[in-house]
């Protein structure tokens, strides 16, 4: 099949199940120009060498083609860090992780290893004596939207409406403006303002009466770069609960479907706990939970395996076939849970690799390890299961599981 | 060939950072033989950079930065000893404590220690440091504990310049005493040197630079403060000598290797040369003693005081031990280092005194967030990063692919760069105290002058 419709068959929804015999197609065009103007990257090398290079930008303004990126905001609004470019998204990136992580605070994520891990014994409790069980519906979604909403301070009562705004948000993210209608990307746009707003009036209860969730952190903060205005604090905030509720939720539910197909693995991790580390940095690698990047663009000519991928012209990283690069992963197409070496671009690279993935290894690392014992009986319903619409946030919509017989 | 791996008996001598990475990687490749380690120092080993900054700060315990290890090594370890030479001839090690240890390959990783106050009856004042070692840490944090008047620190390079600082977070008076224009320069060049003088002096800093101390004066036994070439003095309680390191090479005096004051000489693959420029098959060497050629920087011998280096080349030279012909690998990585002071996280790739130009191609300095990046003769050969560290790996991209300096504009920080100024490097032929990565010229022991006609000199006399 002629390279330049790659873009068009990764979008294609009938291959949501199985994209990789397209990636390897990537693998062998190099650099591939496709008929929309857009450029799709998937080998290894090239992929980290764009994450890394400066001339490439993260801000949809830099496309000489505005059509070509997703509306998902009004004017006048604040960007995310995920859509700017330094020095502002390194301020802004700065200021947010104050509260999160090392060095200002080191002890976060390792102080919600007893509450991931009551939560996943809560939610497996539930699915004692089910005969069949949807692990996307009871145990991978709920897991990590729960996490993050306790990570920010959303009470548990709001969490239905978090839940309510996040699909329409998601279902306007498709790659190819056109083949959404006008609808779906107004719903997308509401959603994510009524998110935003219901963030900043949140926060403005946080500070006068303060928690010690990371809203409260956020707004009481007095750093050297001083704190986020009302409006970058909506914007980002909002960022970190949709990236917080879509990403985990296939990582986990990937996970569980790659033990479910590979019997050997499944045994070897039930049996030794302490070599799931590794094991999700190869889920990571082996089906990570963002498939591409479609929001890059290079702010002037860059050439790239001897093809020129002109200013303003929109950028595609494929993440998920850079991962299966033979030229960077020695069988790539197999699942090693004890694979050395193994810098997969599951998280990205660079200035903009994943704010949240120390919160994901710990999450998906516990929710796996209390999982499996479960498993012992079930198997899968459907395979492959039905998938999410998204190309870029891949994973199961449902991952039916139902106990074997003659237990 | 077989892919058996190589067998026989293997000593290390440095049991250190390199000396154990190169343990680890030997049993990792096969290697069953029996294995010695000998190490100088009574404890096993540990880490070095947290030295001069978490152990000063007291947020870790000087005996608490042992090295995490990779697997089980099984071998014999002999600490608190130090090899006093090599028999090349009967391939002998000669230990302090009388044994002979005999090797059929041999990995010499014995480091460098801290260059020591040239004036030794002034050294010997009670508050005269250095800081090299897990006991000069805790020395010196003891004496920072009991919360002296004023601090002297000899030498703003790396070590220095990380005393000052944790002097300084502790609320400590420091005076920093440079012979060079300003802080780092020897490492960095005159633009970042410049930098860093202002930021040492905004954290209250008494920098003096292009100043040399000419006596330490003491009374009944214990330091009392400094004489500088400038005609002035200071009274202090604490000395701290941070003049770089020696290499320890002086024990290899009479073993016929190329070792002198610049390092050990070996080729790509790190097989020790002779002092004839010969290369050897059974003497591998790595770390920070080690001058190996590299092809980024015209093949000069480089000598690197880096963590990373000393990892990455234990690693080819333990490979390189049990293997044989085309399996053997070269040691080719681009050095890499970082350092944290004064709030800043200092990274650099490449060789920064290894430029005739530099360009702050991103953030600037009055932000004191920054990409700063090195030309020679129109190619990059260096970065340097300031809280801007995950652009490096950018320009060791750059770098190893030769990429024209400067560096194309468009960043996608929206910052016009700077036009290149001239980098204002030290002449690299000068043994500096600053730098911490040293060109060392092509030849593998310039102290070469005469061939002698009889046998292989050595260090033991044979029965």
């Amino acid at each position: 099949m002629p390279p330049d419709t790659l873009r068009e068959r990764i979008t294609d929804y009938a291959n949501r199940a199985d994209p990789y015999p397209l990636y390897a197609e990537l693998h062998e065009n190099g650099v591939t120009r496709q008929n929309d103007g857009s450029y799709l990257v998937g080998t290894y090398h090239e992929i980290a060498a764009l994450l890394h290079d400066p001339r490439i930008s993260s801000d949809s303004r830099h496309r000489t083609d505005p059509e070509t990126v997703p509306r998902i905001r009004r004017e006048g609004q604040s960007m995310a860090f995920i859509g700017l470019d330094d020095p502002e998204h390194d301020r802004l990136r700065r200021i947010t992780m104050r509260p999160f992580g090392p060095p200002h605070t080191p002890h976060r994520i390792d102080a919600l290893r007893a509450d991931i891990t009551r939560i996943c014994d809560e939610l497996l409790d539930g699915l004692r004596d089910k005969d069949r069980i949807d692990i996307v519906e009871e145990f991978a979604y709920p897991l990590p939207v729960t996490v993050i909403c306790r990570l920010l301070g959303v009470p548990q009562a709001d969490v239905p409406r978090i839940h309510a705004w996040a699909n329409d948000i998601i279902a306007s993210l498709d790659v190819t403006p056109g083949r959404i209608g006008e609808h779906q990307l107004n719903a997308g746009v509401e959603a994510r303002e009524a998110m935003a707003e219901y963030l900043g009036d949140l926060s403005d209860r946080r500070r006068t009466a303060p928690s010690d969730d990371m809203l409260s952190a956020l707004v009481h903060d007095s750093g050297p770069d001083g704190p986020l205005t009302r409006s970058e604090l909506m914007a980002n905030a909002t960022l970190l609960l949709i990236a917080g509720h879509e990403t985990t939720v296939n990582l986990i539910t990937n996970g569980t479907l790659t033990f479910l197909r590979h019997p050997d693995a499944y045994r070897q991790l039930r049996d030794e706990p302490e070599l799931m580390p590794r094991a999700v940095e190869e889920l990571l690698r082996y089906e990570p939970p963002v498939h591409l990047l479609p929001q890059r663009t290079p702010v002037t000519d860059v050439e790239v395996c001897d093809v020129t991928i002109p200013q303003g012209a929109p950028l595609i990283l494929v993440l998920a076939a850079g991962n299966r690069d033979p030229l960077r992963f020695d069988h790539p197409d197999r699942f090693d849970p004890a694979r050395e070496d193994n810098q997969h671009l599951g998280f990205g690279s660079g200035i903009h690799s994943c704010f949240g993935a120390p919160l994901a290894r710990v999450e998906t690392q516990i929710a796996l390890n209390a999982l499996l014992p479960h498993l012992e009986h079930f198997q899968l319903a459907e395979d492959p299961p039905p998938y999410r619409r998204s190309p870029i946030l891949r994973g199961p919509r449902h991952l039916p599981i139902t106990r074997t017989s003659g237990t | 060939m077989s892919g058996e791996p190589w067998d026989g008996r293997i000593v290390i001598v440095g049991a250190s950072l390199a000396g154990l990475r190169a343990a680890e990687t030997l049993r990792d490749e096969g290697f069953t033989g029996p294995l010695t380690l000998v190490g100088e120092e009574p404890e096993p080993p540990y880490d070095r950079p947290p030295l001069s900054k978490q152990v000063l700060l007291g947020k870790a315990r000087a005996e608490e930065i042992g090295l995490p290890r990779r697997r089980k090594v099984d071998a014999r370890w002999k600490l608190g000893v130090r090899a006093d030479g090599i028999d090349p001839v009967e391939k002998r090690v000669l230990l302090a404590d009388g044994e002979l240890l005999p090797f059929d390959r041999l990995l010499i990783a014995t480091g460098t220690r801290a260059r020591p106050w040239p004036n030794p009856a002034e050294a010997r004042l009670d508050g005269v440091l250095t800081l090299r070692t897990s006991e000069d840490a805790a020395r010196l944090v003891e004496r920072l504990d009991a919360g002296p008047r004023r601090v002297l620190v000899i030498g703003a390079g790396f070590t220095g310049s990380e005393i000052a600082s944790a002097c300084r977070e502790r609320g400590l008076e420091v005076t920093v005493v440079e012979r060079g224009p300003a802080p780092l320069v020897g490492a960095l060049g005159g633009a970042l040197g410049a930098f860093a003088a202002t930021v040492q002096r905004a954290h209250g800093v008494d920098l003096r630079c292009g100043v040399t101390v000419t006596s330490l004066t003491g009374r009944d036994g214990r330091f009392t403060g400094a004489e500088f070439s400038d005609g002035s003095r200071m009274d202090a309680d604490v000395a701290v000598v941070a003049l770089g390191a020696v290499r320890n090479t002086e024990w290899l005096a009479g073993s016929g290797l190329a070792a002198g004051p610049r390092g050990l000489a070996c080729d790509a693959g790190c097989r020790a040369f002779t002092m004839y420029g010969i290369v050897t098959d059974d003497v591998f060497v790595a770390g920070d003693v080690a001058r190996f050629p590299h092809p980024l920087f015209e093949y000069q011998m480089l000598a690197l005081e880096h963590w990373g280096n000393a990892v990455a080349q234990a690693e080819v030279a333990a490979r390189n031990m049990v293997t044989t012909g085309p399996r053997r690998r070269p040691h080719l990585t681009v050095p890499v280092f970082w350092s944290s002071q004064f709030g800043l996280n200092i990274k650099s790739v490449g060789v920064p005194t290894f430029s005739d130009q530099v360009v702050i191609a991103q953030g600037s300095l009055r932000e004191r967030r920054l990409v700063a990046v090195y030309g020679y003769r129109g190619r990059i050969t260096a970065a340097v990063t300031v809280n801007q560290a995950k652009w490096l790996e950018h320009y060791q991209f750059l770098i190893e692919t030769a990429a024209p300096f400067p560096p194309t504009t468009g960043a996608a920080n929206g910052i016009a760069p700077a036009a290149p100024v001239p980098s204002d490097v030290p002449d690299p032929q000068l043994l500096s105290h600053g730098p911490t990565v040293a060109l060392t010229g092509h030849l593998p022991d310039r102290r070469l002058t005469l061939v002698p006609p009889g046998p292989v000199p050595s260090a033991i006399p044979r029965p």
